[in-house]
């Protein structure tokens, strides 16, 4: 089995005859007359401790019994905070798998690409739809860090250094949004929250807005799933203060609720994952950038960025990648941001997805799960030694559920019984005890629920 | 050859202009009587003044029209396995395995969610600590992250990695200064910006490697490190490696390693066995995945063990239970991506290593180098086309040509080349980088493409040669071939003709 006894199927020159047919046009008479100037001291004189070579078959026989060591589950994993379960539609599996698509590079020559600069275009100019923004970027790497580039770039518009951000906002964000503000020695601080409802406290808002302030930082929905529904006065106070608003957003709630762009935000980010894309363990993820289209501001943007032109001769539509003097390979230590390599082909499948799914789809979508999540809620929190939410505010697909008992026990017994339940903020937020974040989404059908709710009444006994 | 090639063209409208009220493309199912009687009126559950009034304006398209459409633009497109030839330099643009695919839409991988309990991702959790050991053997490096999401990720996360050594030691404060060669990435410069780093650019030796009296004469106690590609992006090996490393070193920097240029040495040589301290790679590259038509890709940055303590969290790490995250990094750089990094992709180059083993990786090597070399030999025989920057030395897994000559006696320049290639149907490559070569054509056919498209390579170059030094109009008038002819990118930068999305075209320009 181990060994290459023939020529390997990748590489169609390593046939004996090629190789020596090749070398003697060169003039060389081995491979070791091109790795002569390699000095003798690094080279490295034994073989590569790894497995294989190995045929087709017993690799896939190998990485599918590896993936069958994990778990699986009776039903969707009660599992959001930044990545949810979400079904993906046939078509856009089909779309993103084109290998025309799937293995094509950066689109650095545009006539030969329009496919994928089209694509991205479109993407671009449906999530502008989606956030009521004019201007969206061709994608960041994820939530995280399309946060931290907004932050940066919010700093370089204001010439501010702090950035206001909510108490509950995901504590994995924050965690990206300090590694991207830290080098340039901006300041993160967080806003109280109001203890019943969640949402942001105004009145320490106003108190730690300052001409230091670059943006305020909203998360809408919220982390613990709750709609932030102070966002006009929000955006008042930061604006009034000559701060930017910055709103992140789970986009799958745009279907229903009010887009950022309506309430002034002047950046927008979120996570694309839910728009075609598989949770893939937390990656590749989608991250969304928007804003304003005022000139100053897209002249900061990080990112590539597609426009609309057309030919030479005026005859045709096309598109190119523009503004590239932004750009590291242009401006290179002075560029707005060091991105190369996106995350394009989730952005072509977010295309495909909100394509298929129309401003109709979106918002049956956005209702059901509406729907769905409440109906969870109303069960769950009928169950005993359970409150289900613990704060008095609107929520959309996620919610807050505290026990009596320790999250850890219940997770344990729901998860013998092949159901994973809501993640334990126990590490993350300790002053709201033993509380768990559930998610519910379209996967999850009445039956799911009823499943999660019956078990939940089991374990809890 | 010329005129035989034509790219699909089926003047595709916008997915918006396709639009007709009523249609729809998918279906979300309907909620349970059950369910909405529970839950009440959806205008009761959301607040009042957050109902979105205005729906989207998203596209009204039924399911056939928009698989038509996307498949349309797809065939718009140009990909290694759909394509005949993607020579582009620093890309390593190889044959992306199909079983690799195949693997990665495993339910098994795709349907997890990064929080679920760890008990129920033990499969997922071995494959990425596994490859992490299989990177630190092929690298020489002793521990490492899978976090960044692509390779300028991973370059921000190494220069945020010294940043916190010089902290850690009390000298960030001094040590304030990053070197990069002209020749380097744009990404370098750029990534040690963002992590708050002053830039120190020294020029290149006329064979194109680091000059070490400009290096001696810039390092001191403002270094913090220097960030190198080794083979350099001209596809010379640097030979004074280690003598770079320990200048470096003796000033008290780090020397970070870009990975971009490590399919040529793949078994051969380690930068870890080269002096350097930090290293990202790139698997969208050198390990075969996809790379989607601009990412998602996968940047794993490894390291020496004095840096380990440093290392974003989690980690994956394997216990007497299992495989786990740990945590468990006091002097951690934090996080620098939401979750784990780009997991998929890691599959593919778990899987990738599994079919090439170590003769494989190092067969790929051998052959990235022969094939760069052939093509380089062949091309610098063809007139107007040069090989400048120490022609006598072999180069690695690629070669940077220059079309200066033919620029200057015909007026083709390398642009020119780079569409007329399109027109044969062969993807152009990376032009005019680096910058320290005039009318640059950098090179990188990658070990997976037959002789058969290196020879229709180099014979399509020999025919726009040609042409250049006869009939430069026909070479000067390229593409006719793709799907849309020159662009004008002027006109798309212009802010009064600048156009980024649909709703900013219907305010600009009316419509619809």
């Amino acid at each position: 089995m181990e060994g290459l006894h023939m020529p390997h199927p990748y590489i169609p020159n390593s046939v004996a005859e090629i190789k020596e047919k090749m070398m003697e046009e060169m003039g060389i008479k081995s491979i070791e007359d091109l790795y002569a100037d390699i000095p003798v001291e690094v080279r490295f004189k034994r073989e590569l401790k790894v497995p294989g070579p190995y045929p087709e078959q017993e690799v896939k026989r190998r990485v599918e019994s590896l993936l069958g060591r994990n778990k699986r589950l009776r039903c969707p994993p009660f599992l959001g905070g930044g990545v949810w379960p979400h079904y993906v539609p046939a078509v856009v599996d089909e779309v993103v798998s084109r290998a025309e698509f799937l293995t094509s590079y950066t689109p650095y020559q545009p006539e030969i690409t329009q496919g994928m600069l089209q694509t991205l275009f479109e993407y671009q100019s449906l999530i502008c739809e989606l956030t009521g923004m004019e201007v969206a970027n061709s994608s960041m790497y994820d939530w995280a860090t399309a946060l931290g580039e907004a932050a940066r770039m919010a700093g370089r518009l204001t010439r501010r250094s702090t950035i206001l951000v909510p108490y509950l906002m995901s504590p994995n964000r924050l965690a990206v949004l300090r590694t991207y503000t830290e080098p340039v020695e901006m300041k993160v601080t967080q806003i109280d929250y109001d203890e019943a409802t969640g949402l942001i406290d105004l009145e320490d808002l106003k108190e730690k807005i300052n001409g230091e302030t670059a943006a305020v930082y909203v998360e809408n929905p919220s982390y613990l799933g709750f709609v932030e529904e102070n966002v006009d006065a929000i955006s008042e106070v930061a604006h009034d203060a000559g701060a930017l608003l910055i709103v992140g957003v789970d986009p799958i709630s745009l279907g229903l609720l009010r887009p950022p762009g309506d309430y002034g935000a002047d950046i927008v980010v979120g996570e694309g994952q839910p728009l075609g894309n598989h949770m893939n363990f937390g990656g590749p993820l989608l991250g969304i950038f928007a804003c304003r289209g005022d000139q100053r501001m897209i002249r900061q943007m990080p990112g590539r960025i597609i426009g609309m032109t057309t030919t030479v001769d005026g005859s045709e539509r096309g598109f190119v990648m523009t503004l590239q003097t932004r750009e590291q390979h242009i401006r290179r230590e002075r560029a707005t941001s060091n991105i190369c390599t996106n995350q394009a082909l989730c952005a072509v499948a977010a295309a495909v997805y909100l394509s298929l799914l129309g401003p109709n789809g979106l918002r049956e979508l956005a209702e059901l799960i509406t729907s769905r999540a409440h109906y969870a809620m109303r069960r769950i929190g009928e169950l005993t030694g359970v409150r289900a939410p613990i704060f008095s505010s609107y929520h959309f697909k996620e919610f807050t559920v505290s026990f009596e008992k320790s999250v850890e026990e219940v997770n344990r017994g729901l998860l013998a019984r092949g159901i994973h339940g809501g993640k334990s903020l126990i590490e993350e937020f300790p002053e709201l005890g033993e509380t768990a974040l559930y998610c519910v989404t379209e996967l999850h059908s009445k039956e799911d629920i009823d499943l999660l709710v019956s078990a939940l009444e089991e374990v809890l006994e | 050859m010329m005129g035989r090639f034509r790219q699909a063209d089926w003047d595709e409208p916008l997915i918006f202009e396709l639009s007709r009220p009523g249609r729809v493309g998918f279906t979300p199912p309907k909620a349970e009587p059950e369910v909405s009687d529970a839950a009440g009126e959806i205008e009761e559950l959301v607040p009042q003044n957050m109902l979105r009034r205005e729906p989207p304006r998203l596209p009204e398209v039924s399911e056939v029209m928009v698989l038509r459409h996307y498949i349309h633009l797809s065939q718009m497109n140009y990909g290694v396995n759909s394509g005949a030839f993607y020579p582009l330099g620093s890309c390593t643009m190889k044959y992306n395995p199909v079983i690799n695919e195949v693997l990665a839409s495993n339910p098994g991988l795709t349907e997890l969610h990064p929080e679920q309990d760890e008990s129920t991702v033990q499969g997922v959790l071995e494959m990425m600590y596994q490859l992490k050991q299989w990177l630190l053997e092929i690298t020489g490096m002793d521990d490492g992250t899978l976090q960044p999401a692509a390779g300028a990720h991973g370059e921000f996360l190494g220069c945020l990695l010294i940043r916190a050594y010089h902290e850690d030691r009390g000298e960030i404060d001094v040590r304030r200064e990053i070197i990069v060669p002209d020749s380097a990435h744009g990404t370098n410069p750029a990534s040690a910006m963002m992590a708050g780093f002053r830039v120190v650019e020294i020029p290149s030796r006329e064979d194109g490697c680091v000059d070490l009296e400009a290096l001696r004469s810039v390092v001191g106690e403002h270094t913090a490190g220097m960030m190198l590609t080794n083979p350099n992006t001209l596809g010379i090996f640097e030979s004074d490696i280690v003598e770079i490393a320990s200048i470096i070193h003796d000033a008290g920097g780090l020397m970070y390693y870009d990975g971009a240029n490590l399919n040529a040495i793949l078994g051969r040589c380690r930068p870890g066995d080269m002096g350097f301290d930090i290293v990202h790679l790139n698997l969208h590259k050198t390990f075969s995945t996809p790379h989607g038509g601009g990412g998602p890709g996968s940047g794993p940055v490894l390291v020496k063990d004095f840096l380990s303590d440093f290392l974003p969290v989690p980690t994956v790490e394997r216990g007497e239970e299992g495989y786990y995250l740990s945590y468990d990094r006091p002097k951690t750089i934090g996080k620098i991506h939401g979750y784990y990094g780009n997991v998929n992709p890691m599959l593919k180059a778990y899987a990738y290593i599994l079919s090439m083993g170590p003769e494989g990786l190092r067969e790929a090597a051998e052959i990235s180098v022969l094939n760069a070399n052939y093509i380089a030999r062949k091309l610098m025989k063809v007139r107007g086309i040069t090989l400048p920057r120490a022609p006598e030395r072999p180069r690695k897994h690629e070669a940077v040509l220059s079309a200066s000559e033919m620029e200057r006696e015909t007026g083709v320049r390398t642009l020119n080349i780079a569409k007329a290639l399109l027109d044969r149907g062969l993807h152009a490559p990376t032009i005019y980088f680096p910058l320290i070569v005039p009318e640059a054509l950098m090179i990188e056919p990658t070990e997976t493409e037959p002789l058969e498209a290196l020879e229709a390579f180099i014979e399509a170059v020999k025919e726009i040669s040609e042409l250049a030094y006869t009939k430069p109009e026909k070479v000067l008038s390229a593409p006719r071939n793709t799907a849309v002819g020159r662009l004008d990118e002027a006109k798309a930068a212009h802010p009064r003709t600048l156009c980024l999305s649909w709703r900013m075209y219907r305010e600009r320009f009316g419509g619809d």
